[in-house]
Order: C-alpha cells, then sequence, then structure tokens
C-alpha cells in the first residue's frame, strides 16, 4: 500500500505541473484531480485542452481511456455486493488502477475477514488523499521548475517500477504468466491506436489467452482425464 | 475553454464507468467462468501498461542497453521477483533509472 502511494506521488505533481503548462487554470487542475480523479485520463484530457480539442472530444476521449475501469467494477463487484449504495457509490468514485490493483490482492487472500471493505476504502482514500496533495504541489513547481526539466527526470517512471513490483510476485502458476505475456505482448503491437484503446484490446487478450492455457492445463492433468474417463463409462 | 463544464463532464464520465457495474454486477449472479477468468484482469492489464513503457522509447522498440527504462524494468523486475518486496522494487528501479541516465547522460 504505502509503495503504490510512494510511486503514484510523481505522477500527481506531473499532473499539476503539465497542467498548468498547457494553459489549465490552477483552480481546473486541482478540481480534476479532485472530482475525476484517473490520472492516465486527466494528461489526455490536458493535452486536449491544449491543442484545441472540443468538450464533447474531450469527453468521449476520456470514456474511451478509462473504459478499463469496467473490468475492475465488475472483477470487484461480487465482493462489494453486500455493501449498502452509498458504499458502491463512494467506492466507485474511487476505483483507480492503483486501488483495483491492491485491493484485488487483498480480496483473493484466503483469510474470511468481513471487514475487507474497509481496506478497500481505507486503501482508496490514501490514494485520493495522495492524489491531491501531490498535483497541489506539482501545480506550484510548475511555476519555479523549468518543464523540460521536469520531463526529462523521467519521474512518470516510478508508476511502472511499482506496477512491476506487483505484477512479478503475483505470476504463480502458468496461466496467469500467459495472461501476463500476451496482455503485454498485444499492448506494444497496439500501442500506436489512439486514446489506450490498445490497453483496453490487450488487457481482454491477456485474460482470454489465462482461460485458455488454464482451460489446456487442466487437460495436461493426468487426473482429470482419468476424471473423465471415468465419466464416459 | 469552459473549465467547468471540462471538468463536470470528465468526472461524470468516469464515474458512469466505475460505478454501474459494481453495483449491477452484484445483484445478477455472474457465471462461475466469466468469475473466473476475471482473475486474468490484473495480470494482463499490469503487464499491458508495464511492457510497452519498458520496453518503447519514443514511439520505437529499443531492446538496447540505450533504453535506460528497459535497464531499469529489468532490474526492478529483478529484484520484485528476488525480494517480494514492493517497496524496495521502487526504489531500487528509480535509482537505477536516475542513475543510469546521469552516468550515460541518456
Amino acid at each position: 500500500m504505502i509503495p503504490l502511494v510512494v510511486g503514484a506521488a510523481p505522477f500527481g505533481v506531473i499532473f499539476g505541473a503539465v497542467a498548468i503548462m498547457n494553459g489549465l487554470s490552477p483552480l481546473a487542475a486541482v478540481a480534476m484531480s479532485a472530482f475525476v480523479f484517473a490520472g492516465s485520463s486527466q494528461f489526455i484530457g490536458v493535452n486536449l485542452v491544449a491543442s484545441g480539442a472540443t468538450l464533447p472530444i474531450i469527453w468521449l476521449t476520456t470514456f474511451v481511456v478509462n473504459l478499463r475501469h469496467a473490468l475492475y467494477s465488475t472483477t470487484l463487484a461480487p465482493y462489494v455486493k453486500h455493501l449498502p449504495r452509498r458504499w458502491l457509490i463512494l467506492l466507485g468514485f474511487l476505483l483507480t488502477d492503483e486501488a483495483f490493483f491492491t485491493v484485488v490482492t487483498r480480496y483473493n487472500e484466503p483469510d474470511e475477514s468481513s471487514h475487507k471493505h474497509w481496506y478497500f476504502l481505507g486503501a482508496a482514500l490514501a490514494l485520493y488523499v495522495n492524489w491531491q496533495i501531490f498535483t497541489w504541489i506539482g501545480i506550484v513547481a510548475a511555476s519555479t521548475v523549468d518543464r523540460d526539466q521536469l520531463a526529462n527526470l523521467g519521474l512518470d517512471f516510478a508508476l511502472t517500477v511499482t506496477f512491476t513490483g506487483m505484477l512479478i510476485p503475483s505470476l504463480k502458476n502458468r496461466p496467469i504468466l500467459v495472461a501476463a505475456l500476451v496482455g503485454g505482448t498485444v499492448a506494444v503491437l497496439t500501442y500506436h491506436m489512439p486514446n489506450n484503446i490498445g490497453l483496453m484490446i490487450a488487457a481482454l487478450a491477456g485474460v482470454v489467452a489465462g482461460v485458455i492455457a488454464e482451460g489446456l492445463q487442466e487437460e495436461d492433468r493426468p487426473d482429470a482425464k482419468t476424471q473423465r474417463r471415468e465419466d464416459a463409462k | 475553454m469552459n473549465e467547468v463544464l471540462l471538468v463536470v463532464g470528465m468526472a461524470l464520465v468516469t464515474f458512469l464507468i466505475r460505478y454501474p457495474l459494481l453495483e449491477l454486477v452484484g445483484k445478477i449472479s455472474l457465471p462461475d467462468r466469466l468469475f473466473k477468468a476475471l482473475r486474468y484482469v490484473p495480470p494482463a492489464v499490469l503487464a499491458a501498461i508495464i511492457v510497452p513503457s519498458v520496453i518503447m522509447l519514443k514511439g520505437e522498440i529499443v531492446l538496447t542497453p540505450a533504453n535506460p527504462f528497459l535497464v531499469a524494468g529489468l532490474i526492478s523486475a529483478l529484484v520484485a521477483w528476488r525480494s517480494q518486496n514492493l517497496l524496495l522494487t521502487v526504489i531500487i528501479g528509480m535509482i537505477t533509472l536516475l542513475a543510469y541516465r546521469a552516468i550515460f547522460s541518456l
């Protein structure tokens, strides 16, 4: 959890700075982090503002860029279905990439704690507060630091490193490894598609590959074969 | 540019992606196979975010030591694998990136 907050922090600073440099008012930059709370779409939104795109184009792009969150809420829904609506609204609003990866790991732990939604809320709120603070720092930094210098530091790479630290330990069996390999490969192949569409395609391809690999693995298992032969008798 | 409409629209669109399925999917029961398939969402998405940002440099695939992100990414993966420690991975990964770029002025 703490590493995720650390990893997302530089990203927040860069967003705050980039927003101001692209002509957004400080208030709009603060509001965007407070109400949209979706890093990659905020970056793309700000860039579109600078390039003079119209509002409907920006909204549509936001939709496509954030579409992967629908996969996250579908994945988490069975775990939170007992919660009242006000909880679901709050958790839905706070559901980012980082929150999802943290929380899904917690839900997959074998203990039967009935308080895992508090972990969800706590993690998501920590990420939320973190994002706000570092957006503000970025806004202030924008007036004092040179833009190119900030971009060249490669601070946004912190998030990639964080995700690497989450992915590698999760590669515990062959289907998961296959899902990751296919997801990563397809993401490279679709890299030049606009608006993160490639990311969505890669995610779906990875999931399908994982399911197929799981099916093949079960067929290979000798006891599964015996089982099926016995079923056939 | 109306900044109020900009932010309100982006916020609404994002919320309408994140929230409704959280509510709906819980009310209908998801087929077991689909539920099992969703376990592959995290590794697939994580890899799809990581791999391009590590192996690509300015839109081109660069698999040589001239790509500091590749070097730092591989070191991070190694640290993550050996230590299983997220914080250590983040720290060593970022130090590697910044040091490597400073030393070779990349």
